[in-house]
């Protein structure tokens, strides 16, 4: 038996097994993270020249050339299925879960690692074959991320809905493959590998986080496997799932019956839940840091762990709040109306459970610390204009404005966005073994925080006043014409707010090389992670397998030596 | 122990989220040590719980198509022409003989998948013994139920292209009506998800030629069978719906 | 650190509220009868939210400030929570979201649930890239026939959507690209879509509703000010959503019948 661990614990040698076809799940994880960075940037971008064209609709820019209306339904496109596919679903879960998730159960690597290795490479192939969408004649679709059928089932609805198009839904696809391996392995890996003591209930929040985005990701990605099956057949095979009897532009398409709500039907049955995918790590890894850098223990474990199941429970019954306007029944609406009301109340007491974590308590105000509070400001922000767009009757001047931009854009994209950078700072040292820059880290969160609330909030008002959503510029409506200064505003707030990112940039790739050498526990956490090595070994314990005694966040017990107490630590019998 | 009395005693509250126990044994999956060596059984009940989430999965894609199916046969549409909605579903007329057959042949695979599951358990379970010098236990192999499944598993296949080919025949294409695609759909997801079972089965079959360790082929032999019995299940579900909510 | 993260967030909580007290930006001036139920709804929940936002941003900015680690021996408090606090955190939000879901209800019940009552305008509104047509059944009250293959978008008006002038029914029908419903006066319209989803939006009159290829959506809604009102169009049908764009001129009684008869004296 010996001999046989030694053999397991052997790292591979060579640099194609050990970096790039690897087998480990750290290295898969970081593979996951620089993918959703490259992606991140490339999002950001797109949604820089959006933010550019509502402005200077005529402006022709350096490299890039004039943007055209189609051109910007193209950008907006591709903005949001990249960020929400490749930067929201990539990062947050497949990237630190896949790093983090057994290193904090005391398992040795993923239950599969060669599933892992291939979820990884099926996602980059379909971002590969997204990014290709672009060079497709025609270019990018223009049918918004949420693909609503006619407009993404016909091959002759506008500019890029050929070959860009199809592209587009096969990237998606492949995407969702990628997606259901890596849920098998994770919830495999949970209710298999842990470690010795590790019951379910002293699993970091950040696991749980995991787990049930993993088994929300396991439940809606075959579904938009499907949905994406049928239009691709819509399209190429002149089947009519989607499609009814339409006329574009005078000319008589073949379909016939087919029905747009449909499709509606099948993407938000997998849409809502992925939003829930993208932020429930990012309120994993908020409690972890609340807890950890208020040196006290969460404010009711277990009423979080249940908020995180009620949460991916209702998650899956209130896709129809995306369809109060669509032609869908208004009776039930009602229903939908009901149950995503009742979503805001385990929301709540996640978020007054953070509250009373930091309450008493002695905050260590480093650069994480700061951006998992400014999840909480984000959250609650984006949270409360939710019960607006829940209600059918406020959704009906609502819907489809540059108000949902604001809401969702808050919760899911910013809200999420600050779990990831919490999450960078927090791990970076159990990564890389260095430090990153406080000062610069700081810089980067008070920019950061007040530029996103600078662009998104005033989407609000810009919504109340009925700006609606996807319109590449505002020069045809007459009402449209006085939110002018308040959108170039927030154009000028983007620019501010992407130029601060270098900074985050200078100091990621700065402190990877340069940074200060990290300890094997910098910010003094309980959890299995700071237990081991810095970076952690192959097999992450060195062939010690920790034996859990503790739940996750023992911070400050009274009588012990240190003001917190890993789990891994016999019942704190160091405090002699 | 008792000399390692605690002194620091951590809350154990409702809310405690753990607190301070002894470590229970195999509450967490204790001595799951990853994908190294662990022991045959442990691999088989993780091979077991994965298959369990994967077909969730296939359940899920299942489930939306004939929600999809469903909806979409009950859903009138707008006739431009008479200003009112109209049904405009189409029942295909299905090869009932030809299905059943398949259904029969299905039914027998799934049969000798479970053959070949007991039997690679026997031999499993024999190999300690086998192991012994000078204890012969006769044939080497039994029956070769892993080759029949999939001998079968291939007539279901063809089976089922004869199917689209008599569907085809009688006028129904793909893209004839929404009923004929959704025929065509179901028929086909489920179908690359037994050459999915196949594939594996030939794999396993492959690697008892290279006489690799019994208990590794009887990993992939148990979870195939299982998967196998599942698509089974499957295809009388579709087949049922196809047949019923026509 | 604290002191800076209470400032921030203070200083975020207090302009995103001002904009939204002193209305800086609001909803445009309601022309419709379901306005005033929905602007009131609005301001309900505005108000609840409004004090929800504040008090959790502002206990943020506080306890991140109060309970800084200044380096005082001060002890931390340990507690792993409180469940009582927790239940009566949950029922609160519990009815107060439910609440609010359940008193609204009622206006989108007689919105949605109930058709045009009897002596409606009839307005038939079809949406195709990227404009928008509307036809009056004429003095039979009844929409002729309409042909895909006639569709002829570059001809405009009858021969956009299809109008077969060969069914009798047909021969009254008045197609417009402007919209003049009567004012005070329940507009009961039909909602058609030629190639792809769009949206009828009428943020004046609070109104909303997706034009689905395949569906003929009933609605109706009642305008109380004469006036011009703009329709853009709100779910993303292609290149020239953000000019597809129709208007609306609400009028009185009389001009209505005069501008109804002109334009079925112009068919004759």
């Amino acid at each position: 038996m010996v001999a046989q661990d030694a053999h397991a614990h052997a790292g591979p040698q060579g640099f194609i097994r050990k970096y790039v076809f690897s087998l480990d799940h750290k290295v898969i994880g970081l593979q996951y993270y620089f993918l959703a960075l490259a992606a991140v940037f490339v999002g950001m971008f797109l949604s820089l020249l959006m933010r550019i064209h509502m402005i200077w609709p005529t402006a022709i820019l350096p490299l890039v050339g004039e943007i055209r209306p189609e051109t910007y339904l193209q950008l907006l496109t591709m903005h949001g299925t990249i960020m929400v596919f490749f930067v929201l679903t990539t990062a947050p879960q497949s990237g630190f879960g896949n790093y983090f998730l057994p290193i904090q159960i005391g398992a040795p690597d993923m239950a599969f690692p060669v599933l892992n290795m291939l979820s990884f490479w099926t996602t980059f192939v379909a971002f590969v074959v997204m990014l290709a969408a672009f060079f497709a004649v025609g270019g990018a679709p223009l049918h918004g991320w949420t693909g609503y059928a006619p407009l993404s089932a016909l091959t002759n609805s506008g500019p890029g809905e050929q070959l860009g198009a199809d592209l587009w839904i096969t990237s998606i696809a492949i995407f969702c493959i990628a997606s259901l391996m890596g849920a098998l392995n994770f919830i495999t890996t949970v209710l298999d590998l842990r470690a010795k003591g590790m019951t379910m209930m002293r699993m970091p929040l950040t696991c749980w986080a995991w787990l049930i985005t993993a088994i929300l990701g396991l439940l809606a990605f075959g579904v938009l496997l499907s949905a994406g099956i049928l239009l691709l057949l819509d399209r190429n095979l002149g089947t009519s799932f989607y499609v009814p009897l339409v006329v574009v532009n005078g000319q008589v398409m073949g379909h016939k019956g087919g029905s747009p709500l449909l499709w509606q039907h099948l993407f938000w049955f997998f849409g809502h839940p992925e939003v829930y995918i993208a932020i429930l790590p990012g309120m994993g890894v908020a409690s972890q840091l609340l807890s950890t850098f208020a040196r006290k223990p969460i404010f009711g474990y277990k009423a979080m762990v249940y908020a995180i199941m009620a949460i991916g429970i209702l998650g899956f019954v209130v896709w129809g709040h995306h369809m109060f306007m669509s032609g869908m029944s208004p009776y039930s609406a009602f229903a939908f109306s009901i149950m995503t009301m009742a979503i805001g109340v385990p929301s709540a007491i996640k978020t007054f459970n953070w509250l009373g974590t930091l309450y008493k308590a002695k905050i260590r105000f480093q650069t994480p610390m700061l951006y998992a509070i400014g999840f909480v400001s984000l959250f609650v922000s984006g949270g409360l204009s939710g019960p607006f767009l829940a209600q059918p009757v406020l959704d009906i001047p609502l819907h489809d404005t540059a108000f949902v931009v604001g809401h969702f854009h808050l919760i899911m994209g910013v809200a999420a966005i600050f779990g990831m950078f919490a999450g960078t700072y927090y791990w970076f040292p159990k990564m890389f073994g260095r430090m990153m820059n406080e000062s610069l880290g700081r810089i980067h969160f008070v920019f950061t925080l007040i530029g996103t609330y600078c662009i998104f909030m005033p989407m609000h008002y810009l919504g109340m006043a009925g700006q609606p959503r996807r319109y590449s510029q505002f020069t045809e409506v007459a009402y449209l014409q006085h939110l002018m200064p308040l959108n170039r505003f927030i154009t000028y707030a983007a620019f501010v707010t992407i130029a601060a990112q270098v900074i985050f940039v200078i100091n990621l790739f700065w402190s990877m090389f340069k940074g200060p050498k990290a300890s094997d526990n910098p910010w003094e956490s309980t959890t299995l992670e700071w237990t081991t090595a810095t970076p952690p070994p192959h097999d992450n314990f060195a062939g010690h397998t920790p034996v859990v005694y503790h739940g996750p966040y023992e911070y400050s017990v009274p009588g012990a030596a240190k003001d917190y107490v890993m789990q891994t630590d016999p019942a704190g019998v160091t405090a002699h | 122990m008792a000399t390692l009395s605690p002194t620091i005693r951590v809350q154990q509250t409702d809310q405690g989220g753990g607190g301070t126990a002894p470590p229970i044994p195999g509450g967490g999956g204790d001595g799951g040590r990853g994908d190294g060596y662990p022991d045959h059984g442990q691999r088989l009940r993780r091979l077991r719980l994965a298959l369990a989430i994967g077909l969730t999965s296939v359940t899920m894609i299942f489930i939306s198509l004939t929600s999809a199916y469903i909806v979409r046969r009950g859903l009138p549409t707008f006739d431009d022409h008479t200003g009112t909605y109209i049904q405009d579903w189409i029942p295909v007329q299905l090869p009932l003989a030809l299905l059943l057959i398949n259904t029969a042949l299905l039914a027998a695979s799934s049969l000798t998948a479970e053959l070949a599951r007991r039997q690679i358990i026997r031999q499993a379970a024999l190999a300690p013994v086998r192991s012994i010098p000078g204890v012969s236990l006769g044939r080497e192999s039994g029956f070769p139920w892993l080759a029949l499944t999939v001998v079968l598993g291939f007539g279901f296949l063809t089976g089922q292209w004869l199917a689209w080919r008599e569907l085809a025949d009688r006028g129904f294409y793909l893209a004839t009506s929404a009923s004929s695609s959704f025929v065509y759909l179901l028929t086909a997801v489920h179908g690359v998800h037994l050459i999915g079972g196949i594939l594996v089965l030939l794999y396993a079959a492959v690697v008892s030629l290279l006489h690799r360790p019994v208990e590794g082929r009887r990993i992939v032999v148990d979870v195939t069978a299982w998967y196998w019995h599942f698509m089974f299940g499957l295809w009388l579900g579709i087949f049922a719906l196809l047949w019923f909510v026509r | 650190m604290g002191l800076a993260l209470l400032v921030i967030i203070w200083l975020i909580t207090f302009f995103s509220t001002y904009f939204f007290v002193a209305q800086t930006w609001w909803l445009p001036h309601g022309a419709a009868k379901a306005a005033e139920f929905i602007d009131h709804q609005f301001a309900l929940t505005y108000v609840l939210m409004g004090i929800v936002f504040v008090a959790a941003q502002g206990a943020l900015g506080w306890l991140a400030w109060k309970y800084r680690d200044d380096g005082s021996s001060r002890k931390v408090e340990y507690s792993h929570g409180n469940t009582k606090l927790e239940l009566i955190w949950t029922t609160l939000t519990a009815v107060l979201f439910v609440g609010l879901n359940l008193m609204g209800s009622h206006v989108w019940a007689s919105e949605r649930f109930e058709p045009a009552a009897a002596g409606s305008v009839p307005v038939e509104v079809t949406g195709m890239q990227f404009a928008w047509y509307f036809r009056y059944p004429g003095p039979d009250g009844k929409y002729g026939r309409t042909e895909a293959k006639l569709m002829d978008p570059s001809a405009g008006n009858d021969a956009a959507i299809g109008l077969d002038t060969t069914d009798p029914a047909a021969k009254d029908d008045v197609v417009t690209g402007t919209m003049y419903p009567p004012v005070k006066r329940e507009v009961d319209i039909t909602l058609r879509a030629v190639d792809v989803i769009h949206s009828f939006f009428v943020p004046s009159f609070r109104f909303k509703q997706d034009a689905v290829p395949g569906l003929a959506i009933h609605m109706h809604f009642t305008p109380t000010e004469i006036g011009e009102y703009e329709i853009p169009c709100a779910e993303l049908c292609g290149l020239g959503h953000y000019k597809m764009h129709g208007m609306l001129h609400v009028v009185s009684q009389e001009d209505f019948d005069k501008w109804l008869a002109a334009r079925e004296a112009e068919k004759q």
